[in-house]
């Protein structure tokens, strides 16, 4: 079999893309002793600033720092239009979803998508039936996951609707390539990621509770042991917010309080980290004691907002992702911009039968899994894994989806041998207030192993600055 | 019939709390089959009216300042229809979304092959003779008996003890409906002469395309008539408890109930 041919960000038809020109020049000048002196800088640079991540399955919960890889991810403007205007266009569909599913229904009514597919799923949230949210947003933060295939094709990989972390990775990542690189910054006209923080906070502020002017906005985190926290911290300090655990807050009288040195003060806006599951003790499960007893009433009183809004997961759920062409279409009625990836259900017999014969070619993953974990990438498994998830997937078709495995692109990476392409993916950050804005570029993730297409952190993935190249004379207009 | 009901609960704590958060599932649903003539609900320090996601009307209540116990009294006045134990798909509410499990009302293998019979009888008599005959039969397997079970156990636990009370009746039989394919929901009211020392009742509801969400109370093997008061649907216990509280503080507590329902003029 021929080996597969992937498009690459740098080097394609023969040779190098526009939007690398400068870049590639600047890379085929430079000594190996040069890269191998900033590779090893930029490491120093993450330990000092304690950018680490928790990977689970591993011993005692592991802090690793994730690999930073020195070679930026570059899009021309041309190129991010069309990335920012699909991701604009999606968000905006799944806020009109989220909105719809607990209030009207027309979707399901209509027989767009199945009732039973939303209805009966666990991360659908009758608790929020009938709640007006404040501008109808409900998924203030996305981060949606694109690959590329070629120089025309994005796909839209997953939704994140929950609470999508690594967004402080693009921020450190750009500040690190800034001090490494500052002669590349230079060369280019790189279109600036350090108003993120500004945006998030506007978006946060613009959906307060009706009648709050000077809204007092708190980042909810489950603690120092969550793998993001230091996202959390970083995130509440760039914001000038206070980082809050649950038992810094408490409802009285159907309004949040936060515990301060000066005596209780109200809070009207709650960036929470935290699941659904663990919000409030005294709705979802009982047994959480990083939430805020109460807060359900608040947030149906309309005294609070919560960020994202309880119950967002339904528009990432992986079920529901299959009908996310029909699901724009429905609310926007435009056609989508980006791409979905075919994808084959598995509670469907037809599916599932198509899925269980070409397993070697399909990545299967469960319906609720996130992070990389109980996936099957189909032609990188052995036939003894391949075996072994076809016994999970009959025991509980239901709970998988199956997709074409994607040639995703590569792009140069600096690796022990030197510059050699590695597949990789782009989450952009998509925040819903006022507006539906995206700052111009994203995390970029590395599988930072040959030939690997899990790029995911938790499964040794790494991460890049990615760049997206202004249009001449974008400086002076702004 | 006009049901005049009273009802206390009194938490008696053996050290003081700080602070008490509860949320009180304690007035009547506006329904179809029960009118709400007067209500009126008191004790903790601040109570704040607010309707959860199943329409039922929550009171959220904080006490803040040191406290070894609280009193909660509601009492009023309802007057109820029978309606044939059928209530019309009117509630906004769509039924498939019963068909989730949650902890208390997963059922288990044991419920699971109880529940098959009843699935080809279905399918040969139609859902409400399968229904009726599933709660006779579930009626007999279960005796209804205080003590055995808590306000934590789950259907599976109470199926497997084959003892328990209205709480545990209702959530096998939620489990038994979803193994059949049927939505089936939680009630918790009032029943008007109730059974022993049962404060306030549970039943269930399962949901019958064409007709509407059908009432089964196993424990007293009937379908409600107006002698019943809805207070609270759910998917669960849990979803509908009359009180559910954290507190910080207050060491143990002794919970006293006192309930009257009386048919008045």
């Amino acid at each position: 079999m021929k080996p597969p041919v992937f498009f690459d960000e740098m080097h394609s038809g023969g040779g190098v893309r526009p939007a690398y020109e400068r870049y590639a020049a600047w890379l085929h000048s430079v000594p190996q002793e040069i890269l191998q002196e900033r590779h090893d800088r930029a490491n120093s640079l993450f330990r000092t600033v304690g950018i680490t991540f928790n990977v689970y399955g591993e011993e005692g919960g592991v802090e690793r720092l994730i690999p930073f890889d020195i070679v930026p991810r570059i899009l021309s403007a041309e190129e991010w239009e069309i990335v920012e205007t699909g991701v604009i266009q999606r968000v905006e569909a799944l806020n009109a979803f989220i909105a719809d599913v607990y209030n009207d229904q027309e979707i399901l009514r209509s027989g767009v998508i199945p009732p039973e597919l939303v209805l009966t799923n666990d991360a659908f949230r009758p608790e929020m039936l009938g709640l007006k949210v404040p501008r109808s947003v409900y998924a203030h933060v996305s981060g949606v996951d694109i690959v590329r295939i070629d120089a025309e094709t994005f796909y839209v990989l997953e939704d994140n609707a929950r609470t999508p972390s690594g967004v402080s990775y693009m921020l450190e990542n750009r500040q690190a390539m800034m001090r490494l690189f500052p002669d590349l910054f230079g060369a280019h006209s790189v279109a600036p990621v350090s108003h993120y923080p500004e945006l998030l906070q506007d978006t946060l502020r613009a959906v307060a509770p009706r009648g709050v002017d000077d809204p007092t906005v708190v980042l909810l985190t489950p603690g120092q042991f969550n793998s993001a926290y230091f996202e959390h911290a970083f995130l509440a300090q760039e914001m000038g917010i206070e980082l809050v655990e649950g038992q810094d807050l408490f409802v009285d009288d159907g309004e949040v309080f936060m515990r301060t040195t000066r005596g209780p003060k109200r809070v009207h806006v709650i960036y929470r980290r935290i699941d659904d599951d663990f919000l409030d003790p005294l709705t979802f499960r009982g047994d959480s004691t990083i939430g805020v007893p109460g807060l359900m009433a608040a947030c149906r009183l309309g005294r609070v907002t919560v960020c994202n809004a309880i119950g967002s997961g339904i528009a990432d759920d992986k079920a529901i992702y299959a009908y996310m062409p029909e699901i724009i279409r429905f609310y926007l009625g435009r056609e989508p911009i980006l791409k979905n990836v075919p994808t084959y259900t598995l509670r469907k017999p037809d599916d599932l039968a198509y899925a269980l014969a070409h397993l070697p070619e399909l990545v299967v993953k469960e319906v609720h899994g996130s992070g990389g974990y109980g996936m099957l990438v189909g032609p990188a498994a052995t036939a003894a894994e391949i075996e072994a998830f076809r016994a999970k997937i009959l025991a509980h078709p239901e709970g998988f989806i199956a997709q074409p495995t994607l040639a995703l692109s590569t792009c140069p990476t600096f690796v022990d041998q030197g510059i050699a392409p590695r597949h990789v993916d782009l989450r952009p950050f998509v925040l819903s207030g006022q507006t539906t804005r995206v700052v111009p570029g994203g995390l970029t993730r590395v599988a930072m192993r040959k030939g690997s297409l899990v790029v995911n952190s938790s499964q040794g993935g790494g991460t890049k600055d990615t760049w997206v190249l202004e249009k001449p004379n974008a400086r002076a207009r702004r | 019939m006009r049901l005049q009901i009273t009802h206390e609960t009194l938490y008696s704590l053996t050290h003081a709390a700080r602070r008490t958060v509860q949320y009180l599932r304690l007035t009547p649903r506006a329904d179809r089959c029960q009118r709400v003539e007067s209500w009126s609900i008191g004790g903790p320090e601040r109570l704040r009216p607010w309707t959860d996601g199943y329409g039922n009307v929550v009171h959220v209540a904080t006490e803040t300042d040191a406290h070894d116990s609280i009193a909660i009294r509601v009492e009023g006045v309802v007057s109820t229809r029978d309606t044939a134990g059928v209530l019309p798909l009117d509630d906004g509410l769509p039924p498939d979304m019963f068909l989730r499990a949650t902890p208390l009302t997963l059922a288990s293998e044991a419920i699971a092959g109880f529940a098959r019979r009843f699935a080809e009888e279905r399918a040969r008599k139609g859902d409400i003779a399968a229904l009726h005959a599933m709660m006779a039969a579930q009626a007999d397997a279960i005796a209804f008996e205080a003590g055995h079970t808590t306000a934590a156990t789950p259907a599976a636990a109470a199926f497997d003890k084959g003892r328990g009370v209205c709480q545990d009746h209702t959530h096998i039989f939620i489990a038994a409906c979803r193994v059949i394919g049927l939505p089936c929901r939680y009630v918790s009211g009032y029943l008007a002469a109730g059974q022993g020392d049962v404060a306030t009742h549970a039943w269930a509801e399962a949901f019958v395309a064409d007709l509407g969400w059908v009432s089964f109370d196993v424990a007293n093997r009937q379908s409600a008539t107006d002698a019943y008061v809805r207070l609270a649907v759910g998917p669960d216990y849990r979803a509908v408890a009359p009180v559910i509280g954290v507190r910080t503080g207050g060491g143990g507590e002794e919970i006293a109930v006192t309930v009257q329902v009386r048919q008045v003029q």
